[in-house]
């Protein structure tokens, strides 16, 4: 036991030991999402057996069946003992409603709702990038502008810049279709509607770190080399700048999936925000399990390769443990 | 010769309503070293960043005579001033660490000077470089240009920035405090650097605060005092028979004299024997003992890294050594109880460098101060007492009570951190530092006032200073630090006139020395004096 210690001690180990560290706590992670949304929906009223029912009138003995063939007669900690088990064996199980494996359902609605996510962060990323570079340091006119402009951005709920966009660029004047998922034109309006808060709130805070950074001796020295200032923005202050964003970067992700839910239902899309709100409503346990594993595997990935854009951008953590 | 590189009449920079700059003319040469001398907000660097167009944001800057390369740079635009940046005028700043990015590698802010200036074709950046960096006496410059500047020493991080100025070769090098935040070894190496350029050359405008640097290099010396130039002349003669009482008093701050009372010696009152403390295979203490007797200031030198904090730290009860042991008063930390040691943290108090650091910015002097007192378990009504009472013992007046610490001066804020250090009616104080962040005068107010409580309270010091001549003037024995070990320890007087080992003498050999001050008529100041050196073209 000792030898091992010292083993996993080692520096030789560093690197293994780090991945199997990251390993572990992301499977508490997952673990820990399931059984926060198990205990979630069956705390919430109405049962699951009526949720399965519907509003048909069934005999008491094919209510009974249905009991016993759902597993609903048991404790609770055996439903959830089976259902971890069935999760840790990567089983996510049949719908209730819709009839077909979960895993299927998932993948099916999974693609477009990666597709909007990816749209709108890279559409966040982009604007706030080059309103951050523009404002930083300017004249107070500028910076009270924009900042206002990014405060009323944060404030704005997402279904009303939804719903905006659709009533004035969709059904006014029909430049972009009001529902659906086809080719890139639907993707634009709720692109659009979910990015405007995070690029608001990611401007802040980039303006902000760049500001801090442009006063750095090390600033007035690439100045004083003759860099011109864009040069000195893009080249030394911008990557300064980043790293407060990739924490926040972290955060949006899951600021983005609550934002997915509510743009889908608006613009009719297909999508993981749109399953899982009507699981949700009609108690299709495995569904809603499901996609809550698959969003916190996500979410855990993410920040996976967040900590490693951190070493990239600053490669000072490298030699940190 | 030719014309002046840089010519400037009447130059005013304001910020908003303060006026930085006022009415300062001066002109530098080709090959001429000009130094400009004055504490922190006498103009200096704002000067020197004005020459170069970049003199910060907010400034209003006027001139008579702006010329750099005898063209009018008051016209320029951003892209001339670009053209002069870098390929004629170099700039060096006072602390590489913040002056080159540390995010990139050293190498590439090298490359970016001569890339920029297309000094050398695109393919010969990299070996130019690397050429570089073996100029300025960089060890392995190939793995170096790889490496950011914090895997780099103080020196050799000012080297690199040096190499990334004068990689275009410009005319002249501007150098704003270049050897501040070095050891006083590493110091002489940049100035000799510095110097190696001048006899190839390269002009240099050196702005620096301390005389004893400046007397190594400068041909000419301008001293400026609140945004004017108030003295100017050949270096020898302005060293050595200052005619401003500013430079006189400047002079004379940088060339201390002893600040120790006469006060009786008692017994030891910190006594560490076999100090270990390792960091991973550094060994920050090793093997140090030392007492410190009542009444008695110990310095403690040596270069940085050397493990100064470190004794510091464990002296204090911060730090738990690995081995060996301090006992404060006869009693060691090790076998104290939590609630004994916070009865003898009271005993042993500590002043920092940076007292900015050290104090809530949130709280005003009064609370800084009342929080120390409620230690002593003084009921709240007497507190506010206490607290003028240090205040006068620390020569501050009632009225700053209300101050917080942004809105004091470097001097005040130091001398509320010794009330704060007072307030538990400590016998021994560990002074880090305690004037490395002050200006020389300010610095000789502070010194003066150690020595004088230390005398009143019968106080003991551990003083640790990279600055030799700070610690031969307040303390009574000495210990020099190498690699965690005391190399010698002794009286003060002694170890600096007739040091033991190799290191101490070399040491001391880097400081850097003013000329023998000749009668001169101190006090009285003549503008007829002001000489202009004769020798310009």
């Amino acid at each position: 036991m000792k030898t091992l210690w010292r083993h996993w001690t080692s520096p030789r180990f560093r690197v293994p030991r780090a991945v199997l560290v990251r390993l572990g706590t992301s499977l508490l992670v997952l673990w820990g999402a399931v059984t926060v949304a198990f205990a979630a929906l069956h705390l919430t009223p109405g049962s699951v057996e009526q949720a399965l029912v519907g509003p048909n009138t069934i005999t008491p003995q094919a209510r009974a069946e249905l009991v016993t063939e759902y597993g609903l007669d048991e404790p609770l900690p055996v439903q959830y003992g089976r259902l971890v088990g069935r999760m840790a064996r990567g089983d996510l199980g049949e719908s209730y409603q819709l009839h077909q494996p979960v895993a299927e359902a998932l993948g099916s609605q999974l693609g477009p709702s990666l597709q909007l996510a990816g749209a709108a962060m890279a559409l966040a990323v982009a604007a706030s990038l080059t309103l951050a570079l523009l404002t930083a340091g300017r004249g107070r006119l500028v910076r009270g502008l924009s900042s206002g402009i990014e405060l009323v951005g944060v404030s704005i709920p997402t279904f009303w810049t939804a719903i905006v966009l659709l009533t004035v660029l969709s059904f006014q004047r029909g430049w972009f279709p009001a529902a659906g998922a086809d080719g890139v034109t639907a993707l634009v309006l709720p692109a659009v509607a979910v990015a405007v808060p995070l690029t608001a709130l990611l401007t802040q805070l980039l303006r902000d770190s760049l500001e801090l950074a442009l006063d750095e001796p090390f600033v007035l020295t690439a100045r004083a080399r003759g860099l011109s200032d864009l040069a000195v923005r893009l080249r030394h202050a911008l990557r300064h700048a980043l790293l407060p964003a990739l924490t926040l970067a972290g955060w949006m992700f899951g600021a983005l999936v609550g934002a997915l839910v509510v743009v889908e239902e608006i613009f009719a899309r297909p999508g993981l925000g749109r399953l899982v709100l009507t699981a949700v409503e009609g108690k299709d346990l495995p569904v809603v399990m499901g996609a809550v594993l698959v969003t916190a595997a996500l979410y855990v990935a993410v920040n996976i390769v967040l900590d490693l854009l951190y070493l990239v951008v600053d490669p000072r953590l490298r030699g940190a443990r | 010769m030719s014309g002046p590189l840089v010519e400037v009449a009447g130059l005013s920079v304001a910020f908003d309503a303060t006026r930085a700059v006022r009415e300062v003319s001066f002109a530098v040469h080709p090959g001429e070293c000009v130094a400009i001398v004055g504490e922190s907000g006498s103009g200096k660097s704002v000067t020197a960043r004005s020459l170069i167009g970049l003199a910060g944001e907010g400034a209003a800057v006027r001139a008579a005579a702006l010329r750099v390369d005898g063209r009018d740079a008051r016209a320029f635009g951003d892209r001339q001033w670009r053209a002069v940046r870098g390929a004629r005028i170099g700039f060096v700043l006072q602390d590489a660490l913040v002056s080159l990015d540390p995010l990139r590698p050293v190498g590439r802010e090298i490359a970016e000077a001569l890339r920029l200036h297309r000094t050398v074709p695109r393919t010969e950046v990299g070996a130019r470089v690397v050429e570089l960096l073996r100029d300025v006496g960089v060890p392995e410059p190939e793995l170096r240009a790889r490496q950011r500047p914090h895997e780099l020493s103080g020196g050799l991080r000012q080297r690199a920035l040096i190499a990334s100025a004068i990689a275009c070769r410009p005319a002249l090098l501007i150098a704003d405090e270049p050897t501040t935040a070095l050891d006083v070894t590493v110091q002489a190496q940049i100035l000799d650097l510095l110097a190696a350029r001048k006899r190839d050359g390269m002009a240099l405008l050196l702005i620096s605060h301390d005389l004893g640097v400046v007397a190594r290099i400068a041909d000419r010396v301008l001293v400026m005092k609140d945004g004017r130039i108030v003295e100017e002349g050949p270096a020898e003669r302005v060293l050595t028979r200052p005619e401003h009482p500013y430079t006189a008093m400047l002079r004379e701050a940088a060339d201390p004299r002893p600040a120790r009372p006469a006060v009786r010696i008692g017994a030891p009152v910190v006594w560490a024997r076999g100090l270990v403390k390792a960091y991973g295979a550094r060994r920050a203490a090793d093997d140090v003992s030392f007492e410190l007797r009542e009444g008695e200031t110990l310095g403690v030198v040596g270069e940085s890294g050397s493990g100064k904090t470190t004794l510091g730290r464990l002296v204090l009860g911060l730090l738990r050594p690995d081995e060996g042991e301090v006992l404060i008063e006869g009693r060691p930390w090790r076998d104290m109880s939590a609630r004994e040691r916070r009865a003898v943290r009271r005993r042993v108090q500590v002043v920092y460098q940076d007292p900015l650091g050290s104090f809530d910015p949130r709280f005003d002097v009064r609370r800084i101060l009342e929080e120390a007192i409620a230690v002593s378990g003084l009921p709240r009504p007497a507190r506010r007492d206490r607290a003028v009472e240090l205040l006068e013992q620390v020569g501050l007046d009632a009225g700053l009570l209300d101050r917080r610490p942004a809105r004091l001066s470097g001097g005040q804020r130091q001398r509320v951190a010794i009330a704060r250090a007072l307030a538990t009616r400590p016998k021994v104080i560990v002074c880090d530092e305690p004037v490395s962040a002050l200006d020389v005068s300010v610095q000789a107010q502070v010194l003066d006032l150690l020595a004088r409580l230390r005398a009143e309270l019968g106080l003991s010091y551990l003083f640790i200073s990279h600055h030799l001549g700070v610690v031969r003037q307040v303390s009574d024995r000495v210990a020099v630090l190498k690699d965690g070990r005391i190399v010698e320890v002794g009286d003060v007087e002694q170890v600096f006139t007739a040091p033991r080992t190799d290191y101490t003498r070399r040491l001391l050999a880097a400081i850097p020395r003013l000329p023998e001050q000749q009668g001169g008529d101190h006090g009285t100041h003549h503008d007829g004096g002001r000489v202009r050196s004769a020798d310009h073209g």
